[in-house]
């Protein structure tokens, strides 16, 4: 029988409110060290937490989101331990009562080796706010640590999943799913570089029918390339050394992406024993079923929603309906350029999919850093509609907007990419065709259809490019005939 | 339950106490005292009883959403132990 | 001028008859004179009380009328004040210098009171006898080889030694009304959430009150007026309409109805403490107040409760003094974990080692619901027992210590003894309920009696109101030790 993997997911996103999770200070990225540090954050003698309404906002969206229970009641409860990124000596989280209950996600497993493309839902135990710990800075300081508090007392949302993960790379659809979504509803900047999306995988593997297994819990993982090389490797570890005849002790590990294997941390927190109370400076956080219509309100249409609608009412298909919802920039674009051409919707969708999106790729852009808006690219959209431009024009057209700006109506103007549509036009360049050509008319009318191609041609040659593709077959279709 | 003399150096290490041999029996001493003061709670039935954290029955107040504190770095280090580079120094921690 | 009531001392410094600078200079020479012995301030500092003074009298005389204006308050020494050394009575914090004020040290700041210096106390609050004091003990005025009690003796020594005009205390379980009993003075600790904890450096956070410590329940009335109100950077201090503590000093006390506790008066009380509490009760009758037996079934199971919930709190509150950002780190270590091991060792004393063991052992796995769960569901059984007992009377009398005020030393070695001179005054905090204790007559070795009176939440006005009839009718508050 051959070892099954299982995987439970704690995911870390940082709130992006202005101020932090219990204090008035900046969450702004990237400030001189202490110098968003304030008096409660340093937990000087005396001071108090006061909970911030943006952060428990965020955990209700999150919440409506996954279609997860918020709690009417939840509870502040101090974690306690000791390290000098900690300044109270305990980190004021949730534990008995968390504010997001039970919820799912369906993620989109992509296709790998022998597995096919498929959906799978993963379950959500529960989500709970809590404050960041400052961060240590080991580069040399006469041989000590310094330690930077900026970024302790941010907000983070921990959001713990059931294991319901087979591998890494559903690990790594599911982490990708809860990224895509905690953006879209603008709750996290998802910004991996910077911390503010961190995952902790927890591994271990069993025989199909047996109990779990003993599991390691990977800490800190800030990729997802490094999500899917840890969990393989750690795996693979735990496999062989059940194979060999060893067992698997419960342990916290690191990843070491330079050797691409994990291990053990130095530092053991004696026994894991956090002595959880319930935070006496804070009271049982209450949230009312009005509290949650009214954030309901500001929760944008989510990216399922989004794909069945675009399949249902704008009959485009599943695999570029899930593309165009893989982020809330690339929707809005979508939607916005949608607005100018409304009856075609593939048209816009093939555009982004494809040159839009291959552009940016290029040019190593991202979506909301695209130099063409959706009202320039809809313009042009318009125009291949409408026959003003065919398709080959259109590409003219948006390189130079793509390069240079300005809107689809004046490029097709300044470079005279209309296309001849005038009907008594294109007949006289086919009648000269015709008439030009006996042989290769005699061959097409005798069934050698193939020859349609060299018309074609010809008569593309003839209006310089301009003619209306469509029109021009209908017409040499007809003549031809005879 | 009776607290041992290993629990009394555990629960010192876990409060990042140290403690000779000698102070843990003491300790160890006046806390098993101090317990038997504690242990006359254990005679009472409370079932059904909510516990009570809070002395008032009220719910948490929210803050708005706003940056109110501003850059204070150098007084808060004029009274640390050990900075450098606006860091508050420690021994080298290791993960 | 010593002796003045705080209202008078307004007046006269409204009415230009003494300055704030001249007043203050009196109290500091006092204070210069007398400390030495009684040890009643860690922290005095003239030139910041001198320069507070001026600001005062330049606000008199700019007409100010607020009725603390140029009033010299000491503070004790657990309320972070900007500029000053706040040591919360511990080596941990010997060299803390407040970068922030408290929410209580601002209020009487924008009332315009004259910060007179830091009161003693025993180290973090964790006392009955202000003996655990790194800066040494406090001496009782009434008698120097007596306790002041604790956990605010400094304040209590310092009032009653007129080494202040009033001042501030803090009570987690009797550390206001105990060594307000034990100096011969009035002290109240409010409801719990009335005055905000910001800025007061946290024993147990679900207990802690601070509260005014005076000669007398009018003068308390003055300091709670400045003292109380909402607080949005304390979570738990409650938005209630701003109240005048005052208002209901004078009314009479006909149909009070005073509950007496009977567990308040069985065994443990000594004889003499009885007799001076029996005799306010008397009094009280004769001002109009009726009597009822009431029961508080579960108040014996207060002490064990206690020293359960403070110690936990206590434990997680104090893992903050590591040594990292502010107070005190071992002059020599090897690595991390022995740099908080003996930062945390050598800088706090015996007593707040031992809670800190007692709560990170009830907290710890395995024995949390047996502790700290079970003493928090008796901690409710114990606040209905007063829920029930407030039916029946408006407020609750008893004694404030079972004892007057025993000697330096006595209780020695025996943590369990000392802990059970708070059994009439823990309830109350676990409760959240507002207590007093005034002064109502000598014991044996002639020390100063408290009387315990209880009032239902919010009801300080009240209880002020009861204070100040029996102190219209009696004299034992203005009382002096001697040699003062």
């Amino acid at each position: 029988m051959t070892w099954e993997i299982v995987i439970g997911l704690e995911v870390h996103t940082q709130l992006s409110t202005h101020s932090k999770i219990f204090s008035g200070a900046s969450t702004a990225f990237g400030a001189e060290p202490n110098t968003q540090a304030c008096a409660v954050d340093l937990a000087l003698p005396g001071v108090l937490p006061v909970l911030n309404k943006g952060a428990v906002e965020r955990a209700i969206k999150f919440g409506l989101a996954t279609g997860s229970a918020i709690a009417p009641r939840s509870v502040f409860a101090r974690k306690n331990y000791f390290y000098p990124d900690l300044p109270k000596g305990y980190q004021i989280s949730q534990f008995d009562l968390p504010v997001v209950g039970n919820g799912q996600l369906t993620i989109h497993v992509p296709a790998s080796g022998k597995t096919e493309a498929h959906e799978k839902v993963v379950r959500i135990t529960r989500a709970h706010l809590e404050e960041d710990a400052g961060k240590s800075l080991h580069e040399d300081f006469h041989g000590m640590t310094g330690i930077d508090l900026n970024r302790a007392g941010t907000p983070l949302l921990e959001i713990v999943s059931e294991p319901d993960i087979r591998n890494a790379a559903e690990a790594v659809a599911y982490a990708k799913a809860l990224h895509t979504l905690v953006r879209w509803i603008g709750i996290c900047d998802g910004n991996m570089q910077e911390g503010s999306f961190r995952c902790d995988a927890n591994v271990s593997v069993h025989k199909p029918g047996t109990p779990f297994g003993t599991r390691r819990e990977i800490k800190n993982l800030n990729s997802f390339r490094f999500l899917e090389q840890a969990i393989n490797y750690e795996a693979h570890w735990q496999i062989e050394t059940l194979e060999n005849g060893g067992t698997i002790q419960q342990a916290t590990v690191l990843f070491d992406p330079d050797k691409g294997e994990t291990r053990m941390m130095r530092t053991k927190e004696e026994a894991h024993d956090y002595r959880y109370f319930p935070d006496p400076d804070l009271l049982p956080l209450e949230i009312s079923p009005q509290w949650i219509e009214e954030v309901r309100t500001t929760l944008p249409e989510l990216p399922q929603a989004k794909q069945a609608r675009y399949v249902n009412e704008l009959g485009l298909s599943a695999y570029d309906a899930g593309i165009l919802t893989a982020s809330r920039e690339m929707a809005d674009f979508f939607e916005a350029t949608q607005r100018v051409v409304p009856k075609d919707a593939k048209l816009c969708a093939n555009w982004l999919i494809g040159e839009v999106s291959a552009q940016l790729n290029r040019d190593g852009l991202e979506m909301a850093q695209c130099p063409i808006t959706a009202q320039q690219l809809g313009g042009m959209l318009k125009r291949i509609a409408d026959s003003t431009i065919s398709n080959a024009g259109a590409k003219d057209v948006f390189r130079t907007m793509w390069a240079e700006g300005g809107d689809a109506d004046a490029i097709i103007e300044a470079k005279g990419l209309k296309q001849v549509s005038d009907a008594g036009a294109l007949e006289k360049i086919v009648d000269e065709i015709i008439a030009a050509n006996p042989a290769q008319v005699a061959e097409y009318r005798g069934g050698k259809e193939k020859v349609f191609g060299f018309f074609v041609g010809l008569a593309m040659k003839a209006s310089k490019g301009k003619a209306n593709p469509a029109q021009m077959n209908e017409i040499l279709k007809r003549k031809l005939a005879g | 339950m009776s607290l041992t003399l290993e629990d009394v150096k555990k629960v010192a290490r876990l409060a990042r106490l140290a403690m000779t041999e000698q102070e843990a029996q003491a300790a160890h001493a006046q806390l098993a005292n101090i317990f038997g003061l504690i242990e006359e709670m254990q005679a009472v039935d409370t079932s059904g009883i909510a516990p009570m954290s809070h002395a008032q029955d009220v719910t948490q107040r929210l803050r708005e959403d706003k940056v109110t504190e501003g850059n204070q770095r150098e007084k808060f280090q004029a009274i640390a132990p050990q900075v450098q580079a606006g860091l508050y120094l420690v021994p080298q921690v290791i993960e | 001028m010593l002796n003045s009531s705080l209202l008078q001392l307004g007046a006269a410094l409204r009415a230009r008859k003494i300055s704030s600078v001249e007043l203050t200079q009196l109290y500091l020479d006092r204070i210069a004179t007398l400390n030495p012995e009684l040890n009643a301030y860690i922290t005095v500092n003239p030139d910041m009380s001198l320069a507070q003074a001026r600001t005062a009298d330049e606000r008199i005389t700019q007409g100010d009328a607020s009725p603390l204006a140029g009033i010299p308050i000491a503070q004790k020494d657990i309320f972070c004040a900007q500029g000053w050394r706040t040591t919360c009575g511990s080596r941990m914090l010997h060299n803390f210098v407040s970068p922030y004020d408290a929410h209580v040290v601002s209020q009487f700041n924008s009332a315009g009171a004259v910060n007179l210096g830091k009161t003693n106390m025993d180290e973090f609050a964790m006392g009955s006898s202000n003996e655990t004091s790194h800066f040494g003990a406090v001496k009782n005025p009434w008698n120097r080889d007596a306790v002041p009690g604790g956990s605010s003796g400094g304040t209590a020594a310092a009032v009653a030694a007129r080494l202040c005009a009033a001042a501030t205390g803090t009570d987690t379980g009797g550390s206001i009304r105990q060594p307000a009993a034990l100096c011969g003075i009035s002290g109240l600790k409010p409801t719990y959430g009335v005055v905000s904890r910001y800025g007061m450096i946290a024993f147990a956070s679900s207990l802690d009150q601070a509260g005014p410590m005076a000669r007398s329940a009018e003068d308390m009335a003055l300091l709670l007026n400045a003292m109380a109100g909402f607080d949005e950077r304390d979570s738990t201090s409650l938005q209630r309409e701003k109240e005048d503590y005052a208002r209901e000093l004078n009314k009479p006390l006909n149909g009070l109805r005073i509950g007496l506790p009977r567990e308040f008066f069985a065994t443990g009380l000594s004889a003499d403490v009885a007799q001076a509490v029996d005799a306010a009760i008397t009094e009280y009758k004769k001002l109009g107040a009726s009597v009822v037996d009431i029961s508080l079934p579960n108040s014996r199971l207060s002490v064990p409760v206690y020293y359960v919930l403070a110690p936990a709190e206590a434990s997680s509150n104090l893992s903050r003094f590591d040594g990292v950002r502010y107070g005190y780190r071992a002059p020599e270590y090897g690595d991390l974990a022995d740099m908080y091991e003996k930062s945390r060792s050598q800088g706090f004393g015996a007593e707040v080692k031992r809670r800190i063991m007692i709560g990170t052992y009830v907290l710890s796995h395995g024995y949390y619901d047996a502790y700290y769960l079970q003493a928090q569901k008796i901690r409710r059984l114990i606040a209905q027992d007063f829920t029930e007992a407030f039916q029946q009377c408006d407020v609750i009398m008893g004694p404030t210590s079972p004892t007057t005020a025993f000697n330096l030393g006595e209780k020695g070695d025996d943590p369990v003894q000392m802990y059970l001179s708070d059994i009439y005054t823990i309830a109350v905090n676990l409760a959240g309920l507002p207590g007093m204790s005034i002064p109502c007559g000598f014991g044996n070795n002639n020390m100063p009696v408290g009387l315990q009176i209880i009032g239902n939440y919010f009801d300080e006005a009240r209880m002020l109101n009861v204070a100040h009839r029996y102190q219209l009718a009696t004299d034992w508050h203005v009382r002096t030790p001697s040699g003062i």
